[in-house]
């Protein structure tokens, strides 16, 4: 008696829920009748999440399995990813402008001063100054999926900072947060700015704390003098260092346990360039490009989220949102060096990776090397490691390039992501 | 004496049923305090939600799967995203992503499902916390079709109704043995009927660790197993009072074994039926075979309290319909709507019923029982033993 009420309902949801599913669902058996040909198995999996994006003429092509008891399936049965679309409350980042945004922090509105400030020294070198903020966020990393994180500035991953090698490196930090945090540095300082031991701890700020002025452009001798210990206490500390080596770096939380710390969400991305900038060469013929070669750089960081805090991640993804890039696909013009600066810093999963379909890259590990051997359409990322990867879209070949982690439990579980090659001027 | 002497006084003055109201209209009253002020909004700001989800019913056709879920926790909760084995999915939800307190939800999945294979369903919620049901062998969900209906008539046949009337061919063996022998079948009989009843509170209380807590499984099981114990009793005391103490009491007997067993039958087609249409179990000849000797025995008990009597054919009949019926109809509910509930009920009632019936046999054999010699000697110890052993080596048929 249920049943036959379960199946009345299977005809009318079809019908109610939306007009795609109502034109595809009796298109099970038209094609059974049919007995058009079949696609193979693979191919449908990985193509098929694409056709929700596109027009309804591909839709319309009926993917077929040949090999199953049943004689048909419909294109909806091999549609995966998310469902609907995240709100703009309670963003991690904001996706696309993310992936360009160098010296930026995605919220300014939730800072008391400038985020960053650059100035020269009384000694001829570049000052950079930042002001990080740790705080709690929920956070939407999938729609209608929210994660309790940790974040720098209210983002995750935090904002991505770019300096020349030699520049001095000024961090204000002040934690707003629940928890002792810090920032720990890839790359040389001294081990007084390490971030990492017990008594480098910086405790949620007393609010007592902020006696003397702080940020970018303050004056941080009254805080210096201070005993490092007691400044912590009362939740800021201030990082200073210089720009080295030249590379790809990271920072992340260095408190204990490092493990929720870091995957709660404070992590980011540390850039430094060579002098002049890095050297732009063809990643096909591994040859010099002009100066004025058209560049489009990408950060993106590979990142998980575990949601329900068994030790393994529900969500993976780049720059936080499951599936965001391959529901928005990053539009990027033909024939410009395409840099992307990729940082792992996945939690549980011992191993990540990047896979580019229809096309190969150029691989520069860790970004130390101005020069590469290492041409692949695939590359393999420990937790923590890093690289910059440069690619070049062929002339006469636009269209949509997937890639993804070669996990296909990672890549079905949101980290898959799609470049739109475009011919001359680029559309977002 | 001063006080004795003012009490009555007092409740004369104020009627019993204004007394008896009195702290129903106080509870009231604290109950609107405390629905107004709400001093658990303290408690609740502090804790996060305790979201609790349980699976009802999985459908699968050929490329969906469908799930009907049912919140069983404090709160509602918020369906945010489907995954499948391990992948997010395509999926619609009616009526609404957000459940309430005790209300349902129709999860329809689009997907290329796997014949014979496993697929594990996942939903998470909005604040990350998830959910998971395995389907452990993904075969196409019975639909209610006149040819599946008479295939589930036969599994019924086949495991309840023919090995009962198996059981029961022994009845003129029974007739010509003796006196002491109908004795030692007797407690035989008590034997496979308290091995029953401890079968079916096994598969019971299986049934409770993975019921939605807030329908209180142990409650059910208590409903179902003591109030068919306590209803039996007093229908056997209420029969034997109309009687009086007539020859046919064994009849009645014979009645009441045959209706625990058919209880006990019904929900046995039930979880047949049940993991058949999920696809938990294929049923091989070699199953179908086990239950037929394990059922045989439910024949044999049926009419073990006819040794004496005997019984005319038509008698013999309905009782073999009371005894083996319901398999059939355990087979069609089972197949076609199978609902955690049901079962549990079931089977807490034919449990109640096996060991009332086990109990009626002992009495009656207590009251017929010449007083001068114990009632309980090795030779019935015996047939108590084999009663279980046979019902244990059966079972290892029907192990599933």
């Amino acid at each position: 008696m249920e049943t036959s009420d379960i199946t009345n309902k299977t005809d009318q949801s079809g019908g109610s829920a939306d007009e795609d599913k109502r034109a595809s669902l009796p298109r099970l058996s038209r094609r059974a009748f049919l007995g058009t040909g079949a696609v193979a198995g693979t191919g449908v999996a990985l193509t098929a999440p694409l056709l929700r994006n596109t027009s309804s003429e591909a839709r319309a092509v009926i993917l077929a399995s040949h090999n199953g008891p049943h004689d048909a399936h419909s294109a909806d049965a091999h549609r995966m990813g998310t469902v609907g679309t995240i709100g703009e409350d309670r963003q991690p980042v904001r996706p696309m402008h993310f992936l360009g945004a160098f010296n930026e922090t995605e919220f300014p509105e939730l800072l008391p001063s400038d985020f960053h400030l650059e100035s020269k020294l009384p000694n001829g070198a570049r000052l950079h100054e930042y002001l990080f903020i740790a705080s709690d966020k929920e956070i939407e990393i999938a729609p209608g999926l929210y994660f309790p994180a940790w974040t720098y500035n209210g983002q995750v991953p935090g904002p991505t900072l770019r300096a020349t090698r030699g520049d001095r490196i000024r961090i204000w930090f002040i934690n707003e947060g629940s928890h002792p945090h810090t920032i720990h540095f890839h790359g040389w300082h001294p081990f007084e700015q390490d971030g990492s031991m017990l008594h480098q701890f910086v405790y949620p700020s007393t609010g007592e704390a902020m006696e003397y002025p702080f940020g970018p452009g303050a004056d941080p001798t009254p805080w210096l003098a201070m005993d490092p210990i007691e400044r912590r206490r009362r939740g800021l500390d201030i990082y200073e260092f210089e720009a080295d080596p030249v590379g790809l770096h990271l920072y992340h939380c260095h408190s204990l346990p490092l493990k929720r710390h870091i995957h709660k969400g404070l992590y980011g991305t540390f850039i430094v360039d060579p002098p002049g900038g890095r050297p732009k060469i063809d990643p096909h013929t591994n040859q010099p490009l002009p100066p004025d070669h058209p560049l489009h750089e990408l950060v993106m960081v590979m990142n998980g989220f575990d949601t329900n805090f068994d030790g393994d991640n529900e969500v993976y993804a780049i720059n936080s949102v499951a599936f965001h890039y391959q529901v928005n696909p990053i539009p990027v013009r033909i024939g410009d060096l395409v840099r992307v600066y990729l940082v792992n810093i996945t939690e549980f999963d011992p191993v990540n990776s990047f896979h580019l379909h229809a096309g190969f890259f150029r691989v520069y590990r860790t970004g130390t090397n101005l020069r590469s051997d290492e041409y692949s359409d695939m590359a393999m990322f420990c937790q923590g490691e890093r690289a910059i990867l440069e690619m070049r879209f062929r002339e006469g070949w636009p269209g949509k390039y997937m890639f993804h982690a070669h996990q296909s439990e990672f890549a079905e579980l949101g980290w898959m992501a799609l470049f739109d090659a475009q011919e001359g001027e680029v559309m977002a | 004496m001063n006080e004795s002497g003012q009490q009555p006084r007092a409740s004369r003055r104020v009627p019993v049923l204004v007394l008896a109201l009195l702290p129903l209209v106080l509870l009231g009253l604290l109950v609107a305090v405390f629905v107004t002020s709400d001093p658990t909004a303290v408690l609740k700001a502090s804790f996060p939600p305790i979201e609790e989800l349980a699976f009802q019913r999985v459908t699968l056709e050929p490329g969906l799967i469908t799930l009907k879920v049912s919140n069983d926790g404090p709160d509602s909760l918020t369906i945010a995203q489907v995954m499948v084995d391990d992948a997010y999915w395509n999926f619609t939800i009616e009526p609404d992503a957000t459940i309430d307190r005790l209300g349902n939800a129709t999860v329809k999945i689009p997907y290329a499902w796997v014949k014979d294979e496993t697929h594990v369903v996942k939903f998470i919620t909005s604040t990350g916390v998830t959910f998971e049901h395995e389907i452990a062998v993904a075969v196409e969900s019975p639909r209610p079709t006149a040819a599946l209906f008479g295939l589930f008539a036969l599994l019924g046949i086949y495991v309840g109704v023919l090995p009962v009337a198996l059981g029961m061919m022994w009845l003129p063996a029974l007739r010509r043995t003796r006196r002491k022998f109908i004795e030692v079948l007797l407690f035989l009989t008590i034997g496979l009927l308290v091995f029953l009843g401890f079968d079916a509170l096994e598969e019971a209380l299986e049934i409770v660790e993975g019921f939605p807590r807030v329908y209180q499984g142990m409650g059910l099981l208590v409903i179902g197993g003591i109030g068919s114990f306590a209803l039996l009793t007093a229908l056997n005391n209420e029969l034997a009072a109309r009687q009086g103490d007539a020859a046919d009491s064994s009849a009645t007997l014979s009645y009441m074994i045959a209706s625990g067993i058919g209880l006990h039958n019904l929900a046995e087609g039930l979880a047949i039926g049940a993991a058949y249409a999920l696809g938990e179990i294929t049923l091989g000849s070699m199953l179908v075979l086990g239950f037929m000797l394990h059922n045989i025995t439910e024949g044999l008990a049926v009419v073990a309290p006819l040794a004496k009597s005997g019984a005319a054919l038509r008698r013999l009949v309905c009782l073999g319909a009371i005894a083996g019926g319901p398999t059939i109809i355990g087979a069609w509910i089972g197949g076609f709507t199978y609902s955690p509930l049901w079962s549990l009920l079931f089977l807490a009632i034919g449990a109640g019923a096996i060991f009332q019936v086990a109990w009626q046999i002992l009495a009656q054999m207590a009251r017929q029982h010449e007083p001068r010699s114990p009632l309980f000697d090795f030779a019935n110890l015996g047939g108590l033993m084999a009663g279980f052993l046979i019902m244990y080596t059966t079972g290892l048929l029907v192990a599933v």
